[in-house]
C-alpha cells in the first residue's frame, strides 16, 4: 500500500506542477524588472501593474467588455427563465426540442458560427456588422448551455412542476406561484449559471476578433495586440484576468455545494 | 376559453426566445450551409466550393494538420489524464476537492493567455528555453514555439485539465470489491486493469477523447494568438477567409465551415453514444 500512495502522490504532483508552471511563470514575468538573461527575474516591481491600471486603452477595453458580457448576461437572464420555467412546467413535451436547440452552441465552434453571422448581417433587410449588437447576439447563444443547465437543474432538484401545482391549487395566480415560490428557489442556480456564463464571455476572443475586432477592443483584443509591445504589461493583464476568474469559480463552487447541501 | 387564452399567452412568452434563437443561431447556420452551395461572389449554385476545399492542396494540409494537431493533443492529454485521473481518485475527500478545483481552475487557462503564458516559458528568450541552455541541453533549448510541435505543446495543455474532469468520474465505475477478487483469485494488478479496468472505463475513455479532439479541431484562439493567420489550421483558414486582410469569400468559408461542424457533430455524437454505453453500466 505504501509505495502505491507514493506513486499517486507523485503522479498528482507531477501533473499539478505541469499545470501551474505557465501560470507561475506569468506572475514571476508581470512583477519582474528585467528577465531575459537569468533564470529567475533580476528585480521585482509592481511598476507594470501600476501602469496598465492608469492606461486609459486598458480602462477602455475593461469597460467595453464588461458592456457587451453584461448586456449578453441581462438579456438571457431575463429570456432564459421565463422560457425555461414555461417549457418545464407546462409545455414539458418540448424540453427535449429546447434542449437541442440550446446544446447546439457546444458542437459549433467560434470561427464556424461567424461565418454565417458575418454574411447574414453584413448585407440585407439588417446591418448589423461591426455593431456590438451583433456580437451580443452571438454571445446570447454562447452562454445558452450555461444558462440552460444551472436553470433547469435547480428547477429540478426543487421539482417545479408540483410547486407551481400546489402553490395554484392553494390559489395564487401563474405570476404569483412563479415570483413568490419558483424564483427565490431557483435564484442560487441563476447566479452559478450567470456567473459561469461571464467567466466564459469575459476570456472570449474568437467572435469579439472576427465580428467586431476592428471597432471596438475588447480585453482579449487588447491583449493581443499589447503582447508584441509590452510582454510585462501582458502579463499583468493575465494575472488580473486569472485572479477574476479564480474569484468567480470560488464564488460558483460556493454556491453549487451550498446549494446542494440545503436541497437534502 | 379562459384557459386557451392563457395558453396563448404563454406561448406568446416564448416568443423573444424563439425569434433570438433564430436570428443569431438558425438563421447564421442556415446562411452558411447555404452560401457553401453557391459559386463565387454568390453567384449561381453547386457543389463548387467543396471540390475547391477537398481538391485544393493547401486546404487539404490545412485540414490534416487540424486533424493530426486534433488526433497527437487528445492522445496525449488522454494518457496523462488516465493516470492522473486515477491517481486523485486515491486520495481522501478534502484533497481529491482541492486537485479537482486546481484542474478546473487550469482548464479556464487557454486561448489568447495560454499563447502568451507559453510565450514565457517557451519563446526564444523563454524561462524553459534559457535554462535548457545554461543546461546545456541544447536539443531541449532550440525548441520552436512557433513550430508544429510548439504548437502540439500548447495544445496539450488546454488538453489535460479537461480530460481530467471528464475522466474522473469514469474510474467510479470500477468498485473495489472487484480489485479484492480479482486479487483474491491471483490476478496482478496488470492483469486486473487489462480484463477488468480497463474495458469497464473504455467507453468513459473514447467519449472523453472525442471531446477532446472535437475541442482541439475547433481551437481558434491559442493557435491565432501564437502564429496569427501564418499557420495552416482548417479553423485558422476559416477565419482567414471571412474576415481576414485578403478579400473575404463567405462561400468558401461556408464550405470549410461546414466540414468542419460534420467533424465536430460526429465526435460529439461519438461522445453521447459512449456516454449512454458508460450509464448503463453504471446503473
Amino acid at each position: 500500500m505504501k509505495p502505491n500512495k507514493a506513486f499517486h502522490g507523485s503522479v498528482a504532483t507531477l501533473v499539478m506542477f505541469y499545470l501551474f508552471v505557465p501560470l507561475i511563470a506569468t506572475f514571476l514575468y508581470s512583477i519582474a524588472t528585467d528577465w531575459y538573461r537569468t533564470i529567475l527575474p533580476e528585480g521585482y516591481t509592481l511598476a507594470w501593474y501600476q501602469e496598465l491600471f492608469t492606461d486609459p486603452r486598458f480602462l477602455q477595453a475593461l469597460q467595453r467588455t464588461l458592456v457587451v458580457c453584461l448586456i449578453a448576461i441581462f438579456i438571457s437572464v431575463g429570456v432564459m427563465v421565463p422560457t425555461i420555467f414555461i417549457v418545464t412546467v407546462y409545455f414539458s413535451k418540448w424540453d427535449r426540442v429546447l434542449q437541442g436547440l440550446v446544446m447546439l452552441p457546444y458542437a459549433i465552434p467560434g470561427v464556424v458560427a461567424a461565418v454565417g453571422l458575418i454574411k447574414l448581417y453584413s448585407s440585407g433587410p439588417i446591418v448589423l456588422s461591426g455593431s456590438i449588437w451583433l456580437l451580443v447576439g452571438a454571445y446570447f447563444v454562447i452562454v445558452l448551455p450555461y444558462m440552460y443547465q444551472g436553470i433547469r437543474n435547480s428547477m429540478r432538484t426543487i421539482d417545479a412542476i408540483r410547486l407551481v401545482e400546489a402553490a395554484e391549487l392553494l390559489g395564487a395566480s401563474r405570476m404569483q406561484a412563479f415570483w413568490k415560490v419558483i424564483f427565490p428557489n431557483i435564484l442560487t442556480g441563476i447566479i452559478v449559471s450567470t456567473l459561469l456564463s461571464f467567466s466564459t464571455l469575459f476570456g472570449e476572443f474568437v467572435l469579439a476578433n472576427l465580428l467586431v475586432g476592428g471597432h471596438y477592443e475588447t480585453m482579449q483584443i487588447y491583449l493581443i495586440r499589447r503582447m508584441e509591445e509590452s510582454g510585462h504589461l501582458t502579463s499583468a493583464i493575465v494575472v488580473t484576468y486569472f485572479i477574476l476568474l479564480f474569484v468567480l469559480s470560488g464564488v460558483v463552487m460556493r454556491l453549487g455545494k451550498s446549494s446542494k447541501e440545503g436541497s437534502r | 376559453m379562459k384557459s386557451r387564452k392563457r395558453h396563448l399567452w404563454l406561448l406568446f412568452s416564448l416568443l423573444p426566445f424563439a425569434l433570438l434563437v433564430i436570428c443569431f443561431q438558425i438563421l447564421p447556420l442556415f446562411t452558411m450551409v447555404a452560401e457553401s452551395f453557391r459559386g463565387d461572389g454568390g453567384v449561381g449554385w453547386g457543389l463548387d466550393q467543396y471540390t475547391k476545399a477537398l481538391t485544393s492542396k493547401y486546404y487539404l494540409i490545412g485540414l490534416k494538420n487540424s486533424l493530426v494537431i486534433s488526433l497527437c493533443s487528445s492522445a496525449v492529454g488522454i494518457v496523462v489524464a488516465l493516470f492522473a485521473a486515477y491517481s486523485i481518485t486515491r486520495f481522501s475527500r478534502r484533497v481529491r476537492d482541492f486537485l479537482l478545483m486546481l484542474s478546473n481552475m487550469t482548464s479556464n487557462f487557454s486561448g489568447v493567455p495560454l499563447a502568451f503564458a507559453y510565450i514565457i516559458i517557451l519563446g526564444s528568450n523563454g524561462l524553459f528555453t534559457l535554462l535548457f541552455k545554461q543546461l546545456g541541453w541544447t536539443t531541449l533549448a532550440s525548441i520552436d514555439l512557433f513550430s508544429w510541435f510548439g504548437l502540439v505543446c500548447v495544445y496539450v495543455y488546454f488538453q489535460v485539465p479537461l480530460a481530467i474532469l471528464l475522466l474522473y468520474p469514469t474510474y467510479y465505475g470500477i468498485s473495489e470489491q472487484w480489485r479484492e477478487s480479482a486479487a483474491l483469485l491471483g490476478a496482478s494488478t496488470a492483469q486486473f486493469w487489462r480484463f477488468i479496468g480497463l474495458p469497464v472505463i473504455l467507453p468513459g475513455v473514447v467519449g472523453t477523447f472525442s471531446i477532446l479532439f472535437a475541442n482541439a479541431m475547433g481551437a481558434y484562439a491559442t493557435a491565432y494568438a501564437l502564429v496569427g493567420s501564418n499557420y495552416n489550421l482548417i479553423a485558422i483558414r476559416i477565419g482567414a477567409l471571412v474576415a481576414g486582410d485578403v478579400a473575404a469569400r463567405p462561400e468558401l468559408a461556408g464550405a470549410l465551415a461546414v466540414l468542419l461542424a460534420i467533424t465536430m457533430v460526429g465526435a460529439m455524437l461519438i461522445n453521447e453514444w459512449m456516454m449512454r454505453r458508460v450509464r448503463r453500466e453504471l446503473g
